[in-house]
């Protein structure tokens, strides 16, 4: 999938899931199959037609978000191929009906709220407060200078300066940001994918220096730098160079913190760039083989590093093709794992994901509908099996969140947890008609683009040559016509529309951010032995020359040297240039 | 609109002057100004205010649209603009949009950065935006 584009097992695999939803399965009886499908013309020739002729029902094509079109009505016929050992039990393969044998009756789903923004200082205090709060995992967010890897004095950074997020240019600034919250306590989810080797040094480094040994360390880095290329746009260097890095962290983890997920491959950012559910779906389960194959190539026994990847996907609006997707992922990711890369450890066939609801839904317009927005996107997730879960504010369409609105997000899904019954059955929509069709659809669709990213000459060609980026969005294009032509309706915005000016209260960001961080960094700059820093950079930039070496220990001494973000990013700039991507008009 | 007609196709520059890589909303706009008629150059990601205005002189452009959705608009748009005028091209039409405040827009229209689209406006909006701007500024006399 990777790299060579001649891989035949995705071409079979795309032929074998067509043909075997033609075939009849042993779930329903072929009798009584027969039995269904004569009652169901019988229901279409007289009730639904006599009734259609007096009923005003709307004529237009109805259709998932992803374009499947769809019946007015689902029977077993529709699933007549089912096998229930394709959809089996909770905890047991192909996992389509969760990871767990007892799912949320033996423990909810973490409630991981995203937050960073200011200065250190403000986002340790949102922290502090979303623990106090109830929340079970923490989640940082960082601006946009950290994430391209630069420091807040760099001329790129100016006026970004904690904008989007936190702004992290060296260890000082994690160690405020993580001041008096028990690291060895707390998981901690870090939205870092270019600079991700970097903050992991980072937060190990804040460990260390309180006496916390690092294999106890549990969180998550992004660190997911195909999807990068292929939706969020935020890389220092070409494809290889970041590949080679996140190798690094692979096999460093893998033997130094083991509790840490250093991957989190991610949908969530190929569905807000525009994509579909089913191009969600197929990148991001594509990536997540792109991985597998390069952890395999660095040596690494797939057992071994398996068990920590993790997902990260969207729940938008289209409520059952979102937990169509999500089971369709489990079932997928488990099969190819096994048949394909020989996994045979259990842990390793586990699909975990978090979920994120969908910015990209929410509407500037009458912003108080995003609530209702956010929990219906919630349940999806909550319904489709997630391990994790962060909920919207409302307000997040005009800006980063206030600490009101954030609130009102965190208990939509205490609500859900805790009034609505959800909780209390496992994968409660398993055996609907239309849910188990259109899970088995989402399933064929997936298959088939992995067959054609295969043969467009693999993941990392079809990403070099612009190709996902583009069907991504020629997507986007068609969704926001659909808007502006009224196929596709959005309260608010081309129905039931109003006039109204900034009818809420949001966060302001001043540049006050900026100016401390300024500030700070000179300090540290100033605190620090300059010759231990150019030393430890200069072996850095040894390792990243030498394609063998492992980068991640002379990082760690970078890091606790005070070398800041930039100029440990500055060493690879220099020594792999950076990437122009390829032209999507 | 019948004289617009005879005119040359507008030329139209379609930029994120800054460290955002959210392109979603200006793929799609570049998509919807290429519908429309007009020749459109997406400057690609991350260039600088500086690379943004120098690409502007260089492809001789009607129009520079800006996106920007995090929130750096009143640092990186005043900043296009001015190099522009510095580089003598201030007869370039510019326009913007992402998420821009309230409070923010009456600086950025003193600047002659109009437009200010956010979320919810439509393409045949923003469309009529930049034709009747360019039809009254570069297409006059």
């Amino acid at each position: 999938m990777l790299r060579t584009g001649r891989d035949p097992y995705w071409k079979k695999k795309a032929k074998s899931t067509v043909e075997s939803r033609a075939k009849k399965g042993t779930l329903y009886d072929g009798r009584a199959l027969e039995q269904v499908r004569r009652g169901l013309k019988q229901w279409q020739d007289t009730v639904y037609r006599d009734w259609r002729a007096l009923s005003s029902e709307e004529e237009r094509d109805y259709q998932t978000a992803s374009g499947i079109p769809l019946k007015q009505i689902y029977t077993p016929e529709d699933v007549s191929n089912a096998e229930y050992s394709a959809q089996g039990y909770p905890g047991v393969f192909p996992y389509l009906r969760g990871v767990y044998p007892d799912m949320y009756r033996g423990r909810k789903w973490t409630m991981r709220m995203f937050s960073g923004f200011g200065t250190p200082e403000d986002t340790n205090r949102r922290l502090k407060l979303l623990l106090e709060h109830g929340e079970t995992g923490l989640s940082v967010a960082f601006d946009m200078p950290t994430l391209y890897g630069y420091d807040c004095d760099h001329e790129r950074a100016h006026g970004e300066v904690g904008r989007c997020g936190v702004n992290v240019s060296s260890l000082k600034d994690m160690e405020v940001i993580f001041d008096g919250i028990p690291l060895d306590k707390v998981s901690t989810s870090m939205t870092i994918n270019a600079p991700a080797t970097v903050l992991t040094c980072m937060y190990a480094g804040v460990a260390k220096r309180r006496g916390i040994p690092i294999s106890k360390l549990r969180g998550t880095v992004q660190a997911d730098m195909l999807k990068e290329y292929i939706a969020q746009k935020e890389w220092a260097y070409p494809p290889e160079a970041h590949l080679r890095l996140v190798r690094d962290l692979m096999v460093f983890s893998t033997k130094e913190m083991p509790l840490w997920n250093y991957i989190s491959i991610s949908g969530y950012h190929i569905r807000e760039a525009g994509s579909s559910a089913i191009q969600e779906l197929a990148f991001t389960l594509a990536d997540g083989f792109g991985y597998v194959e390069l952890g395999m190539e660095a040596g690494l026994k797939a057992e071994q590093f398996a068990p920590r990847l993790s997902f990260f996907f969207n729940s938008t609006m289209d409520f059952f093709e979102e937990i169509a997707k999500f089971r369709a992922a489990r079932r997928i990711w488990a099969t190819v794992l096994r048949e394909k890369y020989g996994v045979k450890d259990k842990r390793s066939l586990l699909m975990r994901f978090h979920t994120q609801t969908s910015g990209a839904s929410l509407t500037w317009q009458q912003p108080l509908n995003n609530v209702v927005r956010t929990a219906i996107e919630a349940l999806a997730a909550v319904l489709g099996g997630t391990q994790s879960l962060h909920t919207n504010s409302y307000d997040e369409a005009w800006a980063l969140p206030t600490e009101q609105a954030v609130e009102v997000a965190l208990r939509t899904q205490q609500i859900i947890a805790e009034e609505t019954g959800t909780a209390n059955v496992i994968d409660p929509l398993g055996g609907s008609y239309y849910v188990e069709w259109l899970t088995d659809q989402m399933e064929e669709e997936a298959y088939k683009y992995f067959d054609r990213i295969e043969s467009s000459g693999g993941l990392l060609k079809a990403i070099k040559s612009g190709y996902l980026q583009r069907e991504i969005a020629e997507n986007s294009y068609r969704l926001s016509k659909r808007v502006e032509e009224d196929e596709d309706s959005v309260v608010g915005v081309n129905k039931y529309a109003k006039v109204e000016k900034e009818p809420i209260e949001t966060l302001k960001i001043d540049f006050r951010a900026q100016k401390s961080q300024l500030k700070r960094l000179a300090a540290v700059k100033k605190a620090r032995d300059g010759t231990k820093v150019k030393s430890a950079l200069a072996k850095m930039e040894k390792a990243f020359e030498s394609e063998d070496a492992n980068s991640i220990y002379p990082m760690l001494d970078a890091v606790a040297q005070y070398a800041t973000l930039g100029e440990i990013m500055g060493v690879g700039r220099k020594v792999w240039g950076g990437y122009k991507e390829p032209m999507l008009l | 609109m019948k004289k617009e007609a005879v005119q040359r196709r507008i030329r139209v520059l379609v930029a994120k002057p800054g460290l955002d890589g959210h392109d979603r909303g200006v793929l799609v706009l570049a998509r919807a100004f290429r519908d429309s008629g007009m020749e459109v150059i997406y400057s690609g990601l991350l260039p600088s205010p500086d690379q943004v205005a120098q690409m502007a002189i260089d492809e001789d452009v009607d129009v520079v649209a800006l996106s920007l959705l995090n929130g750096a608009h009143m640092t990186a748009f005043p900043r296009v603009k001015r190099l522009l005028d510095k580089l003598g091209g201030n007869d370039i039409v510019v326009v913007g949009g992402g998420i821009i405040p309230e409070e923010d827009k009456p600086k950025l229209l003193k600047l002659g950065i109009t437009g200010l689209y956010g979320p919810g406006s439509s393409f045949e909006e923003i469309v009529e935006h930049v034709r009747a701007r360019v039809s009254k500024e570069r297409w006059k006399a």
